[in-house]
């Protein structure tokens, strides 16, 4: 089955813009002089960051980019001999086998941090990750602690805002102690009012997979707009991005275009992709002409898409709601249920499809309960088990075997019912 | 050589203890609500869970340890993944299964994502019960750390309140705090005497006195650990020649007893652990940090804790604490025994095993799971080792 491979101006446009922006990292590996600070996606301050020129690494987006150049193996098991565990998150062991491979990659040569932010959003691994390269680097380290969502309000309290409010205080103290500069109130407004205009247009994408046919696949399409969300959040050329991004997709949804040559099923997939097999997962989908309308992996990093804005009249009280309240990682478990739900009735999805990876377990302890819970409810289901970076643990006959069983009884059962799945 | 008869009554007390942590469910608990109305029980996942809280609402808090080798996962597994750790799954079939019926509240806390995820699963699937879920600070170098602790404390002192009718006043905080601190005194002075005398204490022994605790009111093991520190005082015996290893790895899920008790037989005293750390959290007395009881837990908390994989306190690096720990006791060997799956603790292993090799202390990587019960394998595996390290 033929694919329509998008490969619009945006495509470029992110192609350049990630070029420009890994240049950037290994200038400052080569000595620029422009300092780095190694955080995490989860919520995360960076406009902050931005405010202080101090340029933002991530580490994950890192490890994500080595396993879809499948090139992580290497690197995982250099951390395995230094005794990390095949049941360790694998983002972990090749970022650290990367640190003592000098740090080289193909797209980049990776900045020693002269700040490790550990922004503590939810996943608890996050702290051992950058525990662990406080000892090997030796670097300053602040640890950023986000209350989760633990009550049946489903929101952070009063009290936990001020208590991120005031580390950011200290956070911004300790940038001001590495920078030598103090900080400058209107670049931190601007920066937070460009996030906010970007926070706007990524919403409005992603309303725009409310149309049938969807313009793009909201997970394997939505990751090309994610790397600039996280990366280039809080600048100008980020905000450029996002402007064309929408011109297009609007453009799209007029022409009544998607990604596929005629779009039949529509669905819902909770979990991070599979990066080493990213082509060979998705074309188990398109064959059965079947697009994701919406993923709660693309939520990782923010949740604009149920009304979140930041507020450059208030920067440092929005940054913090963004790190307590308006991301997945920080939200409870039960919460992932009612953001699926939403999408499944607003976004008109018919069916979950559960990509269960072992590496991360903020996403996946407890999936056997979510599809049992939409299972009653009577959406179908699926649950296929593989890794995020760790290619060994995809098995591509076993799982195209359950995705095409799952859409053909799927078909079947739309044609039983005479209803649109 | 003739027993003397007060060493029998150490063994007795614990034996009462061992039989009471295998017999499946909570009888004692629940004799204890059922003989007044009102009184409720709350099951604590591990690590650390604040108890005095609890107790002073009026609760009996159970620590939960799993479901040991005797339980079957029939109906967990279906929810949980097969890499997800066991004793998620255990505390889960017990719920499923009504082992925790009687209990009125669980409580869970941030220690790792598998546990924060149980709380939401027991949430859904077990409207009835109250189920909280405290969320730990780990800012250790911020003060206001502290005071978000102190209301964190408050909040889930008002949800259990609900149970009982009985809100949580300062004295009765205070009062269950000093009852809590008079327990882990005790149970300081039995570390000791196992680490200065380790032929007169076996771990076996001390884990089933500690563990007891779990189950029954702290004023109960109050005394019954009282009665075996009396015992102890007169037991004699001569050291033999063996390892003195400290053993870590295994602060959440509980290997079975008898895995604790192959390790010793395999030729090794353990003289410092981390099981059931989470009952011996605090260094020293909680009571004299503060006369506000609330800041006097909480200041515990971020300043007189111990050392774990599952509290990141940037100002002292748990590799360089382990090998203190290791020096303190004159540990020839570390064990690091880790619950298969489980994340916090093989996460640590690489940084303890740079710097066990930089301070040339020798060591051995081990994983259990609680629902093993054949230990021949573990236990040859230390016999080897410690054979490597007698005759070196
Ligand atoms: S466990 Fe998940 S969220 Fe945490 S570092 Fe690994 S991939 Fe990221
Ligand atoms: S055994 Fe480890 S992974 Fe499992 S609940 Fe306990 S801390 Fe978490």
């Amino acid at each position: 089955m033929a694919e329509i491979q998008y490969q619009g101006r945006l495509h470029h446009l992110q192609k350049e813009l990630m070029a420009e922006y890994y240049a950037a990292l290994t200038a400052s590996a080569h000595g620029s002089g422009v300092p780095a600070a190694y955080l995490l996606i989860g919520g995360n301050p960076v406009e902050l960051l931005r405010a202080f020129d101090i340029l933002p690494v991530f580490p994950e987006v890192n490890a994500l980019q080595i396993a879809v150049k499948k090139q992580s193996l290497p690197y995982i098991q250099a951390a395995e001999f230094m005794g990390y565990s095949s049941d360790n998150c694998a983002y972990v062991k090749a970022d650290i086998g990367l640190y003592f491979a000098g740090r080289k990659t193909p797209f980049a040569t990776i900045p020693e941090p002269s700040l490790l932010l550990c922004n503590y959003v939810g996943c608890n691994v996050y702290m051992d990750w950058f525990g662990h390269l406080a000892e090997y680097t030796g670097r300053p380290t602040f640890q950023l602690d986000i209350p989760f969502i633990r009550t049946q309000a489903g929101a952070p309290s009063k009290g936990d805002v001020e208590y991120v409010m005031r580390q950011l205080e200290r956070l911004v103290e300790r940038c001001e102690e590495i920078t030598g500069r103090k900080l400058d109130e209107d670049r931190l407004r601007e920066s937070v009012r460009l996030s906010s205009l970007t926070g706007e247009l990524w919403s409005k994408i992603k309303h725009l997979t409310k149309h049938a046919p969807a313009p793009y696949d909201a997970y394997f399409d939505s990751v090309t707009m994610m790397a600039p969300l996280y990366c280039l959040r809080g600048t100008a050329q980020g905000l450029a991005f996002f402007e064309t991004a929408y011109a297009e997709m609007t453009e799209r949804v007029a022409a009544g275009q998607g990604p596929l040559e005629a779009e039949r099923f529509r669905f819902v997939i909770e979990g991070p992709p599979p990066w080493p097999h990213l082509r060979t997962f998705r074309d188990m989908f398109t064959r059965w002409n079947a697009v994701a309308v919406a993923s709660t992996y693309s939520t990782v990093g923010g949740l604009w898409e149920f009304g979140f804005t930041h507020d450059p009249d208030r920067p440092m009280e929005s940054i913090a709601c963004h790190l307590l309240e308006w991301n997945l990682t920080n939200r409870n478990f039960l919460q992932r249920y009612q953001q699926i739900e939403r999408y499944l009735s607003e976004w008109q999805a018919h069916a979950l499809v559960i990509h269960s990876v072992k590496s991360c377990r903020l996403f996946s302890a407890g999936q056997g309960d979510m599809r049992e819970y939409f299972a009653k409810l009577g959406v179908p289901t699926l649950l296929i088990e593989s890794d995020l970076e760790d290619p060994r643990y995809f098995s591509e006959a076993q799982m195209r075997n359950r995705i095409d069983a799952f859409f053909e009884s799927a078909g079947h059962r739309s044609i039983a019912q005479g209803a649109a799945l | 050589m003739q027993m003397p008869v007060i060493e029998e009554h150490l063994e007795e007390i614990v034996e009462r203890c061992v039989q009471a942590i295998e017999t499946q469910g909570f009888p004692d608990a629940e004799s204890w609500k059922r003989a007044v109305p009102g009184r409720a029980i709350v099951g604590c996942f591990p690590v650390y869970s604040p108890v005095e809280v609890f107790h002073a609402a009026g609760m009996l808090p159970v620590g939960l340890c799993g479901g040991g080798n005797r339980m079957e996962i029939a109906h967990a597994d279906s929810r949980f993944q097969s890499f997800v750790c066991s004793i998620v799954k255990s505390t889960l079939e017990q719920g499923m299964t009504g082992v925790l019926a009687d209990f009125d509240a669980l409580v869970f806390h941030s220690i790792c994502d598998p546990a924060r995820n149980l709380a939401s699963v027991y949430r859904r699937n077990f409207p009835g019960k109250k189920i909280e879920y405290i969320h730990f600070p780990q800012n250790f170098e911020a003060p206001e750390a502290t005071v978000y602790l102190v209301r964190e404390y408050a909040r889930v002192a008002e949800s259990m309140s609900e149970l009982t009718g009985r809100s949580v006043r300062a004295e009765d905080l205070q009062a269950s705090i000093d009852t809590y601190d008079a327990v882990r005194r005790l149970v300081r002075q039995l570390y000791a005497v196992r680490s200065d005398t380790p032929h007169l204490l076996s771990t076996r022994e001390l884990y089933s006195l500690v563990r007891y605790g779990y189950l029954v009111p702290p004023e109960e093991h109050l005394e019954v650990l009282t009665r075996a520190l009396a015992a102890l005082s007169e037991r004699q015996g001569r050291p033999r020649d063996r390892v003195r290893a400290i053993l870590v790895g295994s602060f959440c899920e509980q290997p079975p007893i008898d895995l604790i008790g192959a390790i010793e037989d395999a030729g090794c005293y353990l003289v410092d652990d981390d099981f059931l750390i989470g009952r011996r959290w605090f260094v020293g007395d909680v009571s004299r940090r503060s006369s506000d009881p609330y800041l006097a837990l909480a200041q515990s908390y971020m300043d007189a804790s111990v050392s774990t994989p599952v509290k990141h306190d940037l100002r002292v690096s748990k590799s360089a604490a382990l090998v203190e720990r290791a020096r303190r006791h004159s540990a020839d060997a570390v064990i690091v025994l880790c619950a298969k799956f489980c994340e916090p603790a093989l996460f640590e292993y690489p940084l303890y095993r740079r710097a066990l090799q930089d301070a040339g202390i020798p060591h051995i990587f081990l994983e259990f799971e609680e629902k093993m019960w054949m230990f021949d394998r573990t236990r040859t595996e230390i016999e080897t080792f410690v054979e490597s390290l007698l005759f070196a």
